[in-house]
């Protein structure tokens, strides 16, 4: 099989992640689209692994993952204590950051 | 500095594992097995834990039956080692790989000393927990108690088969760990966590030493396993001044946990801990880890310090000032437990003295001997409080021989072998350390052993006299103990009396039984010499000479009265001894203290006085030379002109960029990924 | 072609499909569900990779923890179960021009460099592999990462406390 067609999959994966960061207003929608390109990412190293025939690359993909898990629980703690505070979900509503 | 470890490393790997081939094959069933001895406590420390509430006898029997199977493993390795050919067996295994390729490995170590702590440790272990058994019935923490226990018998047993210093020093800090949570059993009463505390803190500062040395000896010898550092220390291998450096370190932390003069503040505050506790921990095995682990290593010592030409030396120094100091501490002592911790820093400072003087054997065997009448003296204590209203305090004694028979009578041998008369353990074990003294050429050290062997028959003298004779002066109804108290110390009576015998003149089995020698460098001998009868008959009568005294003043009651409060001299004297040399002071007020207080004024006089004064001088100066012309002209004018311009402008263009700043976090990551494709596209397109 | 790069298209299209489903659909819930699509589909392609024991663990900590808490997160932020027309926000035709540069950027630079290089996985890698790898190699890095999970751990906590 070809290394770009993993690649380019990644790569189209990552874009949609792209996508869903900046466009989305939900903040759970945010966080899954950050998923998305963590994926790609880890498609991406895996795929090199394999290729290359060297378990760096699925060990480092692992810690992907465990780091992943790390941010998505932190991340929903603060996406609650902004839903607390903003009572909405919604990012556009944060902007205490402006001027 | 690796590569020229990597001939040492060769050679060091090349000697074990010939030494291993040979060994392996005769080796005896129970040797290679030896580590169940520490597993299966250490198995009883989590079956307590979990299961000990809801066992019929909450716990106990769990660690009675472990400890009742690693003494048969312990006794009957000493069988096997006794009728063996004198081989010690060495077993590893590899834990894990470092990186650059140097396995570290665990695995024990049998040969002589490891038999005998063995015995040591799980005999005394046994007999404590069937003593607290009685002596905790009924208590708050009965089950963490006895899974404590375990855990302790267990590091302990780990430590005395240890093979390599890293396995030593686990066993090492989980001991002192158990020291911790042991002494602090009744942690409800501060000053009980306190005591624990301050057990801990100081043996961990003596182990900033341990592990400094222990790293030193690593890169001295490439490896971990204590056979082939003593070889190579012996044969030359190692240079002299690292064998300085690390004995010196490792003397550190054997300062700290068998409580060598300056750090041996913790022990008698460590009695805060229940009595048995106090047996096992405190008296019999874990403080003399650190004479184990000088009589292990006792290659590095030997060279290090130079012990063979006399003289003094730091070993020898710090046995011999713990000996005498200590001793005399424990002259002005009311709690029988203190006197007792007192007397034990003080034979702790002899087994140390010993092996600084080169007579190895001699400080082995007195560990041995000690741990015996040490643990029946303090169980002895224990049942004392015990049946009498609880206390420890000997002013609120008196006339316990008349109501306690069999533990007056234990504790009398207790006190006979401790104070060196003939027959009896403690005789010939203090003996061979001052005829070693007085052979290798420690003069000095020889004086200090006779000082202290008067010093300690007097003080037990007057403990034994406060606590038995006269009237009693308490508030309880005293009786004797209940028989699990009273079995154990008749028990520890029979080894008090008769096992100096085995290595009396003539016998010497002890000598054959328990020898240091080191299969990398199988022509070290330490020398034995043969019984001083001269010797032995001045210690004798200075031993008599201290009970003597002890039963003028406290027996006779013949004293002059009321010296302490009349002479000034005596007065003060007294005071300092209670005030434990202002040690504690010493500690806490001046070195802590003095950083905290005068050191941080002293620094702050500095800041204030001396810097803050040139600063400001040189502002001053400046002010009144330059000031008006630099302000009129060049300040108010020029640069500021300059600088208010370039401020308008700023502000001008920074009010025209705050607009990008929205406070939206997804517009400014838009912003991050239209510049990374927009870069990315610059440097793909000009690559 | 082989059963392999069937199965490889199948995959492909699938995800790619519902990740761009994730980020367009109107009801929050159905965004989760389509991502646990594409997450799987991420296993299956490591499955293609012969790397098993990722797989694995793509599956069990994804889809079965973080999948969940995601789901957690819509229900304690009341998102709306409905279709809501309120989940894009202003910027979202920037948005896409600047997601499309980004695939363009990719996709150039990766034919470019990799053309039509080819490979086939010869042993599946078993877990024993990598945990070889990751006690010995990687072991540091393991146990820092241990470390800031518990961080995180303690860290959420302490954020999402409330402060009665």
């Amino acid at each position: 099989m070809y290394v770009n067609q993993y690649l380019i999959l990644a790569a189209a994966l990552f874009s949609i992640g792209v996508y869903g960061v900046l466009a989305r207003r939900h903040a759970v929608l945010v966080l899954m689209s950050v998923e998305l390109m963590l994926n790609a990412v880890n498609i991406n190293l895996v795929a090199f692994s394999s290729a290359i025939q060297d378990v760096s690359g699925q060990v480092f993909a692992l810690f992907v993952i465990t780091i992943a898990a790390a941010e998505v629980g932190v991340g929903l703690a603060i996406v609650l204590l902004i839903y607390r505070n903003m009572a909405s979900p919604n990012l556009d509503r944060v902007h205490e950051m402006k001027g | 500095m690796l590569a020229a470890l990597q001939p040492i490393l060769a050679e060091a790997a090349e000697a074990t594992e010939h030494a291993e081939e040979v060994h392996h094959a005769a080796a005896p069933f129970v040797h290679r097995w030896v580590w169940l001895a520490a597993a299966i406590p250490a198995i009883s420390f989590f079956v307590i834990l979990l299961f000990g509430k809801r066992l019929p006898r909450k716990g106990a029997e769990s660690g009675l039956i472990a400890v009742g199977f690693a003494w048969v493993l312990a006794v009957w390795a000493a069988i096997e080692w006794i009728g063996g050919d004198g081989h010690a067996v060495h077993e590893s295994v590899r834990w894990f790989t470092i990186g650059g390729g140097k396995d570290i490995e665990a695995g024990t170590f049998v040969d002589g000393l490891t038999v005998m702590m063995l015995v040591v440790v799980t005999s005394i272990s046994l007999l404590v927990h069937v003593y607290s058994l009685e002596y905790l019935r009924g208590d708050r923490r009965y089950t963490y108690y006895y899974a404590a226990l375990s855990l302790f018998t267990a590091s302990m047993l780990l430590l005395v088969v240890a093979d390599n210093l890293l396995q030593l020093l686990v066993g090492w800090e989980l001991v002192g760990v158990c020291s911790f949570m042991l002494i602090g059993h009744w942690w409800e009463e501060r000053p009980n966590s306190n005591a624990a505390l301050k057990a801990f803190l100081t043996t961990r500062t003596g182990d900033i030493g341990l592990i400094l040395g222990v790293v030193t000896l690593f890169f001295a010898a490439g490896t971990f396993d204590i056979e082939s550092i003593n070889g190579m220390a012996l044969n030359g291998e190692i240079t002299h001044l690292m064998l300085l450096a690390a004995a010196s370190l490792l003397l550190l932390g054997v300062a700290g946990k068998s409580a060598q003069f300056p750090l041996h503040i913790w022990l008698p505050d460590a009695m805060a801990g229940p009595t048995p506790v106090s047996a096992l921990i405190h008296a019999a095995t874990m403080v003399v880890a650190g004479v184990y682990l000088v009589a292990r290593t006792y290659g590095v010592f030997f060279e290090g310090f130079s012990i063979e030409d006399g003289g003094i030396n730091p070993l020898a120094l710090a046995g011999g000032v713990t000996l005498v100091i200590a001793a005399a501490l424990a002259f002005v002592q009311n709690d029988i437990k203190k006197v007792l911790a007192y007397s034990t820093v003080s034979q702790l400072g002899y087994m140390v003295a010993a092996l600084g003087v080169g007579a190895w054997t001699a400080g082995v065997f007195h560990l041995f001997t000690h741990a015996f009448f040490k643990a029946l003296l303090f169980l002895g204590a224990g049942s004392v409080s015990h049946a009498a209203h609880h206390t420890f305090d000997m002013r609120e004694m008196g006339g316990l021989r008349k109501y306690m028979p069999r533990t007056f009578v234990t504790f009398w041998i207790g006190t006979l072998a401790l104070a060196g008369i003939p027959v009896l353990a403690g005789f010939w074990s203090k003996d061979e350390i001052l005829n070693g003294a007085l052979e290798g050429d420690y003069q000095t050290i020889l004086v200090l052993g006779l000082v202290g062997a008067f010093m300690t028959a007097a003080y037990m003298g007057r403990c034994v006299y406060m606590t038995f004779y006269g009237e009693y002066r308490g508030h309880g109804h005293p009786h004797e103990s209940p028989g699990l108290i009273t079995w154990p110390l008749m028990i520890l009576a029979v080894p008090s009396l008769l096992i100096g015998l085995i290595n009396a003149p003539g016998i010497l089995w002890f000598n054959d039984w328990v020898v240091f020698h080191v299969a990398g460098a199988p022509e070290f001998h330490l020398e034995h010499h043969d019984f001083n009868v001269v010797l032995a008959g001045l210690s004798t009568l200075i031993a008599v000479a201290g009970l003597a005294v002890a039963t003028w003043i406290y027996y006779l009651q013949r004293a002059p009265k009321g010296l302490i409060q009349r002479n000034p001299a005596v007065r003060g004297l007294h005071t300092f001894l209670e005030q434990k040399y202002y040690l504690d002071h010493i500690f806490v007020t001046g070195v802590a203290g003095g950083t905290a207080g005068p050191v941080a004024r002293g620094v702050y006089w500095i800041n204030q006085r001396v810097i803050d004064g040139v600063v400001n001088g040189v502002g001053v100066v400046t002010q009144r030379a330059f000031a008006p012309f630099t302000y009129d002209v060049l300040d108010q004018r020029g640069v500021d002109g300059a600088y208010n311009g370039l401020a308008a402008v700023t502000g001008a263009a920074g009010g025209a960029l705050r607009k990008i700043q929205t406070g939206f976090v997804q517009r400014y990551a838009l912003f991050l990924f239209a510049a990374v494709v927009a870069g990315g596209a610059v440097l793909a397109l000009t690559n | 072609m082989g059963p392999q790069n069937v199965a490889f298209g199948i995959i492909a299209a699938a995800m790619v499909l519902a990740a761009l489903r994730v980020v367009t659909t109107r009801n929050v819930v159905h965004a989760a569900l389509y991502l646990v699509v594409v997450l799987a589909g991420v296993a299956g392609i490591y499955v293609l990779l012969a790397a098993e024991f990722v797989a694995w663990a793509q599956v069990l900590v994804y889809i079965g923890a973080i999948l969940v808490l995601l789901l957690f997160g819509i229900m304690l932020t009341r998102a709306p179960l409905r279709p809501s027309t309120e989940l894009d926000n202003d910027q979202r035709w920037a948005a896409a021009v600047v997601a499309l540069g980004v695939l363009g950027l990719f996709v150039g630079l990766l034919v470019d460099a990799f053309g039509d290089e080819q490979f086939e996985p010869e042993t599946a890698t078993s877990a024993g592999d990598v945990g070889e790898w990751i006690f010995s190699v990687f072991v540091i890095p393991f146990e820092v990462v241990s470390m800031l999970l518990l961080a995180a751990l303690i860290g959420a906590v302490v954020i999402a406390r409330r402060d009665d």
